[in-house]
């Protein structure tokens, strides 16, 4: 609401809000707002107006993620005093496995405690029996509605600004008019375009096509061949620059993340020995996937995600480069939630405020890019990814030997940690000198190795 | 059914942290319970139980001095650590997520000073 007597445009006793879109940034923002308008001693209203049935299996009741929580996420949570309930968590994840043409080594969790967790974002995938199994983004949801969040289905199809508000309507017919109006809606084209027209100088991210599906493999087999582990590859294929199949209940989940991934590339990946080692020989990898898709994923952060009255969150705004796109949801929501409750609602305060938050992101994945082109020289080199896995095993044999390249692998996957972090401790000199000397080890080794080959056949003949 | 919940397992009776120990994690139950426990006279004297989502070791993120009392675990429990430097790292950040943790401190600030004044 606007205050005359001092035109400033901030929420006060009474204010509504519309949250579109139900998935974590959608609920992160309610869920705190909540508690930081308690807190400060303010009244105010939130509508979720989510589309999807979370309780669904298969697409109606997926957010299309890979489905992991990272460990950083998992710490910030727990001191907020929210812990994920048994019943959503698919699998603790307690190592990495890393594979590589040339081999394969565990990087153990440092604190040899689960922190990190699989999940699905609705109640499975397509055609799941198990009904044990709740969906992340729906305990989510709860948790607001239990804060006191009225959740709304339907499909916005309509929003207009208003001289005191923005004005809403859904497929479903409701129009109503919000004092605030949070953008939670991913990267959904149809529903950014509204954003585009309330939001004049907002820009929606781009974007790359990734790929996820999900195996059948039975809770037995995937503890066999999985465990609590969750297998990274960084093999010398064309567009891929990551691939992790993670385990979860009976389910294993693939990721595929590089740059617009197509059915060829899936087929070239899963048939890479490295990936085809590490599920059953008998397994038929076609008929045991029971869903697929080809999501959108940032590849850069949206340009102005703000104006009056108007806030975009989480993918729609900026998110984390390749990984932990939930905790970036966690970020950016919290943050327009303190901008809104404690500082205003006008498109200046949420530039001061909100901004520079989205920005920190946005800078921080610039390095990830850098990171990741490193890993493109990494992943086409077999030498270099020797030198590698020599200084992997290295560390993680010896129990008081300092985990340089374990901990940047480690908070790479697991997108625990900035790319900014990442890159710093890449400076550090003693890093340099260890991949140099296990890469030259190597290749004196592999030389030595052809000398004797040589030797031996002049020998024979 | 083997619990999926996160953290690192306690057996019934494990000790988490002991009294007079240098520490400076914070510890997030995630399943289970845990008894708070002062050893410093003759007899141990029970302090407190605490459950699911409540914290304890707060004052090792704060001070730099030894754990104050010694915490067991009730039944198996599961317990997540969160890092001193992390949780700097983070509120250094965001500020708010220090709020609960206050209100807690400032609860049991509360509870202690009632039970000294019922003495």
């Amino acid at each position: 609401m606007k205050d005359e007597s001092t035109g400033t445009l901030e929420l006060k006793d009474g204010s509504n809000i519309a949250v579109i879109g139900g998935g974590p940034a959608g609920s992160f923002f309610t869920y705190f707002a909540l508690d930081f308008a308690e807190r400060y001693g303010l009244d105010i209203d939130i509508d979720i107006i989510e589309a999807k049935d979370f309780n669904c299996t298969g697409p109606p009741g997926c957010n299309r993620c890979g489905g992991i929580v990272s460990e950083s996420l998992i710490q910030s949570l727990s001191a907020e005093g929210i812990v994920l309930p048994s019943n959503v968590i698919s699998r603790g994840i307690e190592s990495y496995t890393l594979h590589l043409e040339q081999g394969t080594t565990v990087i153990e969790t440092p604190l040899h405690e689960q922190r990190i967790a699989s999940m699905f974002r609705g109640s499975g995938p397509l055609g799941s029996e198990d009904t044990e199994q709740l969906s992340f983004d729906n305990y989510l949801l709860e948790l607001c509605k239990e804060r006191g969040a009225k959740t709304i289905s339907g499909r916005v199809i309509e929003a207009e600004r208003e001289t005191d508000g923005i004005s809403i309507k859904t497929k479903e017919g409701l129009e109503k008019k919000y004092d605030l109006v949070i953008g939670a809606i991913g990267l959904n084209a149809r529903t950014l375009k509204l954003f585009e027209n309330i939001c004049p100088s907002f820009k929606p991210p781009k974007t790359t096509k990734t790929h996820i599906c999900e195996f059948y493999l039975g809770e037995e087999r995937v503890d066999e061949y999985f465990g609590d582990s969750m297998h990274v590859f960084l093999l010398n294929l064309p567009n891929i620059k990551f691939g992790a199949l993670i385990p979860k209940g009976p389910y294993v989940t693939l990721v595929l993340l590089g740059s617009n991934i197509n059915k060829e590339i899936v087929s070239a990946f899963l048939n890479a020995k490295p990936v085809k080692e590490c599920f059953p020989e008998d397994l038929d990898l076609k008929s045991a996937m029971p869903c697929q898709c080809y999501p959108s994923i940032n590849m850069d952060g949206a340009k102005s995600a703000y104006g009056d009255r108007v806030i975009l969150i989480g993918d729609s705004a900026s998110s984390k480069l390749y990984k932990n796109g939930i905790g970036a949801a966690y970020i950016t929501a919290k943050a327009a939630a303190k901008t809104a409750i404690f500082e205003g609602i006008s498109e200046s305060d949420l530039k001061r405020h909100y901004q520079p938050v989205c920005h920190d992101l946005d800078r921080d994945n610039l390095v990830g890019k850098l990171i990741f082109i490193t890993t493109t020289v990494i992943q086409k080199s077999a030498i270099l990814k020797k030198g590698l896995l020599s200084m992997v095993i290295n560390e993680q044999s010896k129990a008081n030997h300092k985990r340089l390249m374990s901990s940047i692998l480690w908070d790479t996957f697991t997108g625990s940690a900035t790319y900014t972090d990442i890159l710093r401790r890449t400076l550090n000199p003693l890093f340099s000198i260890n991949l140099i000397g296990h890469t030259l080890k190597t290749l004196l080794t592999r030389t030595n190795n052809k000398k004797n080959e040589k030797q031996k056949v002049r020998t024979t003949i | 059914m083997k619990s999926k919940k996160l953290g690192r397992p306690y057996k019934d009776g494990e000790v988490v942290i002991k009294q007079g120990d240098p520490g400076d994690c914070l510890y997030v139950i995630q399943e289970g319970k845990v008894e708070v426990i002062d050893e410093s006279g003759e007899t141990e004297i029970k302090l407190a139980e605490l459950g699911e989502t409540e914290f304890f070791g707060e004052m090792g993120l704060f001070e730099k001095d030894v754990r104050s009392c010694t915490i067991k675990a009730m039944g198996d429990a599961k317990i997540m650590t969160i890092d001193k430097r992390n949780f700097y790292k983070t509120i250094q950040k965001d500020p708010s997520l220090a709020y609960r943790l206050l209100e807690k401190m400032s609860n049991r600030l509360r509870e202690t000073n009632k039970k000294l004044r019922d003495r």
